[in-house]
């Protein structure tokens, strides 16, 4: 579905991205490991279209979207929950839903709105209220729910269980199997390994702007390199 | 009365009534062009030095529809607001953006420049004569028992709180307010649900503008239109955002009309020359108190 091949990408004169190629396919969850600065962050951006890589291409069923625009990206159903889930702090939950819905989805934003409170309940129940008053888990449901909102077809996942107690953790976990057992293909960045492979069909490893490892998650789980390579060990 | 020693002069009620309630009407002006300045810092960031030359150009659109295709200023606002939208628009998103590259300090001398460029062209083609509009009616007006309002300060008046509601609602009800709302916090959020930031830069940019194109209209059939005319009220101007918070639509309105009435009581008590220094004392006192504004809220 989404096939990135050979991107080089960074800020301005700075380097971050070596080369990364990795591909995500229709139904899959794939997970992109690797430790801070690594430049997973960066890879998400790029192909989100908040920033256009240097060289390299990434492919959407086949179509050449390489530095393509936020907007069309968007337009073509691949929606990024980002590191530190960026809600609009100065309005209410329903607004930010609402705003999910910008581009995409629009048509259906009543039913869509209804199925995301329905998977999470915590929303509802303060639909009112700012999200810059919300807590660190209620602000990454409702990131979660905004960029369901618009419908999207790869769902790219920045550390989602980033900053939550292991309990969050466990519910962001299942949740993320679900939405992917519904259909939804998803590209999970994340720092924790062991419940990412737990749940992802692949995984690659990124290690200073390169992908060192990949395989299948199961493979992975047992395989000696992912300690030395993740861990440094 | 006396006042540290200055004896003040003493009025009647009615003159004190009607001092406030011009106050009032000058302050829905001030309002209106403080709403614009407001919303474009509040959304970009961007102080803009150019809202007072644009306001000239604006009352001498204004003018000109009348002297030259005889529209009345009140209607001309059909013309001027859509105008003046599209020249923010394209002002901001082909001028000013392009020449900022999103630095905050570049993007202020840009307004600045803008400012001059424009404030020089009208002196040179427009010259420094006062121009005035006099619409027949511009004398009558309602009874209010203390004072007697003319149908322009009352135009003002019902103008800017049907403007400053409607932009309210556009930006609480429509898809582009909450984007404009949403780009104004969180830039990157926005621009992952699809929204186009340039783009709604240029729209804020266009309403702000738009805003003080209606601010023209109303103004024209009470002030002379010449090139400094835009200075005047946009220092003013800056003052009630600054009283009001930076960003807040009902600091501007509330410190539109705080400053309205108080310049104009400062009138009647100070005179002329002084009435004005009186602005600047309730803008000290209130920052004094409350550093981000009657209105403001922390930034960050
Ligand atoms: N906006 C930016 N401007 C300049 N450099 C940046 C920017 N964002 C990230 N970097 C740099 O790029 C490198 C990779 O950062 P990136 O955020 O992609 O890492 P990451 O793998 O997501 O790390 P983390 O797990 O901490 O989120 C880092 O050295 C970082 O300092
Ligand atoms: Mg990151």
């Amino acid at each position: 579905m989404l096939e990135i091949t050979d991107l080089h990408a960074g800020y301005g004169q700075m380097k971050v991205l070596h080369g990364i190629s990795l591909t995500i396919g229709a139904g899959e969850i794939v997970a992109l490991l690797g430790s801070n600065g690594a430049g997973k962050s960066t890879l998400n951006n790029n192909i989100s279209g908040i920033y256009r890589p240097n060289s390299g291409k990434i492919k959407f069923e086949g179509t050449d979207i390489t530095g393509l625009r936020s907007e069309a990206v968007v337009d073509l159903g691949i929606v990024q929950v980002p590191e530190g889930r960026r809600v609009f702090p100065n309005m209410s939950i329903r607004e930010n839903l609402e705003l999910g819905s910008f581009r995409r989805g629009r048509a259906r934003r009543r039913e869509n709105l209804d199925r995301v409170v329905e998977i999470f309940p915590r929303l509802q129940e303060r639909f009112d209220q700012l999200a810059g008053t919300l807590s660190g888990g209620e602000q990454q449901m409702l990131a979660i729910g905004r960029a369901l909102m618009s419908e999207p077809r790869v769902l790219i996942l920045d550390e989602p269980s980033l900053g939550l107690s292991p309990l969050l953790v466990e519910e962001m976990f299942t949740l993320i199997d679900h939405l992917n057992k519904d259909g939804l293909s998803i590209f999970l960045v994340e720092q924790n390994v062991m419940q990412s492979l737990e749940i992802a069909h692949r995984a690659y490893v990124m290690e200073n702007g390169e992908i060192v490892l990949s395989g299948v998650a199961e493979d992975l789980l047992k395989d000696p390199n992912l300690k030395k390579a993740y861990l440094g060990l | 009365m006396e006042l540290l020693g200055f004896s003040l002069p003493s009025y009647g009620w009615s003159t004190i009534f009607g001092s406030t309630i011009s106050g009032v009407f000058l302050g829905s002006i001030y309002a209106l062009v403080a709403v614009g300045l407001t919303l474009i810092y509040g959304v970009l960031h961007i102080i803009n030095f150019a809202h007072g030359a644009l306001l000239m150009l604006a009352m001498y659109a204004v003018y000109f529809l009348w002297n030259i295709l005889g529209i009345d200023p009140y209607l001309a606002m059909l013309i001027v607001v859509p105008g003046g939208f599209a020249f923010g628009y394209g002002l901001q998103r082909f001028i000013i953006g392009k020449a900022s590259h999103g630095k905050d300090e570049i993007t202020l001398l840009v307004t600045l420049g803008v400012a001059i460029v424009i404030e020089n062209m009208a002196l040179f083609f427009f010259s420094a004569t006062e121009r005035s509009v006099r619409v027949p009616y511009d004398l009558d007006g309602i009874d209010l028992g203390v004072t007697y309002a003319v149908y322009p300060e009352l135009a003002a008046l019902v103008g800017s709180f049907l403007i400053t509601l409607a932009l309210w609602a556009f930006m609480t009800r429509t898809d582009t307010g909450k984007a404009i709302r949403a780009v104004s916090k969180e830039r990157q959020g926005a621009q992952l649900v699809g929204i186009n930031v340039d783009h709604i830069f240029a729209v804020t940019f266009g309403i702000g503008v738009a805003c003080v194109a209606a601010a023209a209209s109303l103004l024209v059939p009470t002030y002379a239109v010449h090139p400094q005319i835009g200075s005047l009220f946009v220092l003013i101007a800056f003052t009630v955002v600054v009283l009001g918070g930076m960003g807040s639509f009902v600091g501007a309105l509330v410190g539109g009309f705080l400053i309205g009435v108080t310049e104009q009581l400062g009138r009647l008590y100070l005179g002329e020359s002084l009435g004005v220094i009186t602005i600047s004392v309730i803008f000290i006192f209130v920052l004094l108190f409350r550093p981000t504004g009657l209105f403001g809220v922390k930034a960050g």
